[in-house]
């Protein structure tokens, strides 16, 4: 069982208070008295928040009263089976091309050049060294002056590391903060794949970072995209393209990135 | 100050006198003789007697020009290029047919290999080639936008490879002028996406048919459109196939096409009304063609293949075996039924009495083998197989091959113009070449890294070209079955290819609304 249903197995072993439709209907009833106070009564930041979530459910609610609409209202006209159009010989076939329409996105945007640059996340809130690094006393008591720095941020370690001697190793890596594989969303498409990082390419904070890989908030890596099948206008396989971590790996736990496009 | 080279390394250096002392001899090919049969590879019948021909002497271009004079082809004006072929039985008792290529010679093929001693009689079966060589397209010539959407469909005019039509997903058709790779004629009308294309043999009208399930027809050198929709179908149209130029009545020439409404309708083009409808298939029929003896063939998506008489549209046979949907249909003579009395050397009959003459032998000599009139046909589909059929033999019925290999479906098969290979091409990122005379396996075509669509053979039948999801085009050469070229260019899928009938030019279409003309 996932860990976060814990109470989904609550109401399985113990069942669920006699009155709790009542309560859930009643909650769904006060929604709307709710969100009135929030709006009315949140300042400042929060209240921006508030008024951009709001926003956007009413964009998608609006987008939804639209679709109704439009499907009550009967056409004559044959309805083409998508927006894209295809040869007689797909027509029928319901091919997942999500990969593929992903790479003529993805080209199509290189074509405006000032795009090519451009990142989902331009800023990210600066990180201390003295966060990133614990520094651990080692050795003899009388190497009093030699000590050795610990990672505590999450970390990509490639696949042929390996160890240097005790003695000349600087930096650790922990093994528990190391991260194969990354949550990689396609934003226009709505698309989520998991798949495996082949290296860090930059981390915005510090050099250093990028050379120890270590994944924080707007770190751009390199992620394995070959079983998707992109292909190149010459025809080679595309393996890996570039993402740019969105969340903070180190309070939640996965990494989640987005593809640049 | 230049960089002065380091001297060579002492292991270089001793290699360097090592090569420079010893003499290379040629390859010695022993003396001796070995007897040669030959047998026609259609037909199985030996030509003239075995011949006895001196190993030193037994290159491939020596035993051309043998076959050729056992054909009694002694000018030279009148030899032909053949092909060889060996049979080689394998240990588990199935046969492979090994190709000779052309710069060999007998001794390092077969008997240095160990595959034949001089002590049997060596069996060669042989293939007559065109006679006019068709040259590997190589490079873009052009890449022409025009398009606002994706180009769906293409199709060279069977004259030349001057015009080419290509249909899109902007619910428009265009002529393009390939020699200046300029626009000429942009055909609008329809008010879906324009799936399939069709010219006329004689060259004179172009149908198109469409997603909003009409069927328009145009004028081939002008453009205009001649008349309105054609109307009666209830669904998107698939394929087009015009009644062949020696059968058609003079003046009266038909079109067939079929829709996902799974009727097949057939039209007469001047009374621009429907002559009859076939309705025997249950779901959407994917492909129809247009036999050069009369018959309509059918393959639908309810699994069946269905033979029809064209004149009164009576069901001859229905072809039950496959598992699948059938994709795709070709014949083996495609090729001359397209290009009616248009030949390679671009000669046009003066009357019409003329034309369905030339078209007529055309026809006849492309489907005669062993002097009986045969049409072939091969099917592919959903099931993963390819069969062939014999229409006009004595178990219509029955396929003569069933021809297993595949993976994953067949989108898309084809006979080489002279009936001797059959391509297939499939979701599973490969192209097959089969024999097209038994349906035996001969070589895998390897290169794509996405499904192959469509592949299409050159003239002479030389070469292939197949145009993938991978966005690349490739030039295979059908005789050793390798990369003769690999054509990037296309930005996305490519959905349409077609080789000139001139062989020429290549013309290509796909997701990237482009046009691209390839050529030598």
């Amino acid at each position: 069982m996932p860990q976060n249903e814990y109470m989904e197995r609550h109401a399985k072993l113990h069942g669920k208070r006699l009155d709790h439709d009542e309560r859930k209907r009643k909650r769904i009833a006060r929604e709307a008295h709710n969100s009135s106070k929030h709006a009315q009564n949140y300042r400042g930041l929060r209240a921006k928040l508030y008024a951009e979530s709001r926003r956007k459910e009413k964009i998608q609610m609006k987008k939804k009263i639209k679709a109704h609409e439009e499907r009550n209202v009967k056409s004559t006209a044959p309805s083409e089976p998508s927006t894209v159009p295809q040869p007689e010989y797909l027509l029928d076939r319901s091919n997942a091309t999500s990969a593929k329409a992903l790479s003529s996105q993805i080209k199509q945007k290189r074509q405006e050049k000032a795009a090519k640059f451009s990142v989902p996340l331009p800023k990210v809130r600066g990180i201390a060294e003295e966060e990133v690094f614990k520094v651990l006393k080692t050795g003899q008591k009388t190497k009093k002056k030699a000590w050795k720095r610990m990672v505590t941020k999450p970390t990509f370690v490639g696949p042929d590391f390996t160890r240097r001697p005790v003695k000349y190793e600087r930096f650790i890596r922990p093994m528990g903060l190391r991260y194969k594989k990354a949550n990689v969303t396609h934003k226009e498409l709505g698309v989520t794949v998991q798949l495996p990082i082949i290296s860090v390419k930059k981390n915005p904070q510090n050099p250093l970072y990028t050379q120890l890989g270590v994944l924080t908030r707007g770190t751009v890596i390199e992620v394995n995209v070959s079983e998707l099948g992109l292909v190149t206008t010459g025809g080679k396989v595309v393996w890996g393209r570039w993402a740019q971590v969105t969340n903070n790996p180190e309070n939640d736990g996965t990494v989640n990135a987005v593809l640049l496009i | 100050m230049a960089t002065v080279v380091p001297p060579p390394s002492k292991r270089r250096k001793l290699q360097d006198v090592l090569r420079a002392t010893t003499q290379h001899v040629p390859e010695d090919i022993p003396t001796g003789s070995v007897r040669i049969r030959f047998i026609d590879r259609s037909t199985n019948q030996p030509i003239g007697p075995a011949v006895a021909v001196p190993l030193q002497q037994s290159s491939i271009k020596n035993l051309d020009l043998l076959a050729n004079s056992l054909q009694n082809l002694t000018d030279p004006a009148d030899r032909l290029p053949h092909r060889f072929f060996y049979s080689q039985t394998l240990p588990d008792g199935t046969q492979r047919e090994l190709a000779l290529s052309d710069n060999t010679d007998i001794y390092t093929t077969l008997i240095k290999t160990g595959l034949v001693n001089t002590e049997d009689e060596l069996v060669l079966a042989i293939s007559p080639q065109a006679v006019f060589r068709v040259k590997p397209v190589a490079r873009c010539s052009s890449a022409i936008s025009g398009h606002a959407q994706p180009i769906l469909t293409a199709q060279f005019s069977p004259a030349n490879g001057s015009q080419l039509c290509t249909g899109s997903g902007d619910n428009t058709a265009r002529i393009w002028d390939c020699d200046t790779g300029t626009p000429l004629h942009t055909l609008k009308g329809h008010t879906g996406w324009v799936l399939c294309i069709a010219y006329a043999p004689d060259n004179t009208i172009i149908a198109t048919g469409s997603h909003d399930s009409t069927l328009r027809l145009w004028e081939a050198k002008t453009g205009k459109p001649l008349g309105g929709p054609l109307k009666g179908h209830t669904k998107f149209i698939r394929s087009l196939s015009w009644e062949p130029y020696h059968l058609e009545l003079p003046g009266r020439p038909r079109i067939a096409s079929s829709s996902k409404d799974s009727t097949v309708r057939v039209w007469d083009v001047v009374g621009r009304k429907t002559d009859f409808v076939l309705s025997g298939h249950k779901a959407s029929v994917a492909c129809v063609k247009w036999g050069g003896t009369g018959l309509l063939y059918t393959a639908s998506q309810d699994r069946t293949i269905k033979i029809w008489d064209s004149k009164d549209g009576r069901l001859i046979h229905s072809l039950e075996t496959h598992a699948h949907w059938v994709n795709h249909l070709a014949l083996s003579t495609d090729f001359v039924l397209r290009t009616g009395f248009h030949d390679h050397t671009s000669a046009v009959p003066k009357t019409v009495e003329d034309k369905r003459k030339v078209a007529k032998e055309r026809f006849t000599k492309a489907a005669t083998v062993n002097k009986k009139l045969v049409e072939s046909l091969a099917s592919a589909s959903d099931d993963n197989v390819i069969y062939l059929w014999d229409p006009l033999g004595a178990t219509p019925t029955k396929p003569v091959a069933r021809m297993l290999g595949h993976q994953k479906p067949i989108n898309h098969v084809t006979f080489s113009p002279d009936g001797m290979y059959i391509a297939s091409s499939g979701f599973d990122n490969h192209v097959k070449l089969w024999n097209a005379r038994d349906g035996k396996f001969m070589l895998t075509l390897r290169g794509h890294v996405a499904p192959v669509y469509q592949s299409v053979f050159s003239p002479d039948s030389r070469l292939l070209v197949s145009g993938s999801k991978d966005t690349t085009l490739k030039c295979w050469d059908v005789a050793s079955g390798k990369l003769h070229t690999d054509l990037p260019g296309h930005q996305d899928e490519v959905y349409a290819v077609d080789w000139s009938p001139d062989g020429e030019k290549v013309g290509s279409g796909g997701k990237d609304k482009a046009v691209r003309l390839w050529r030598h």
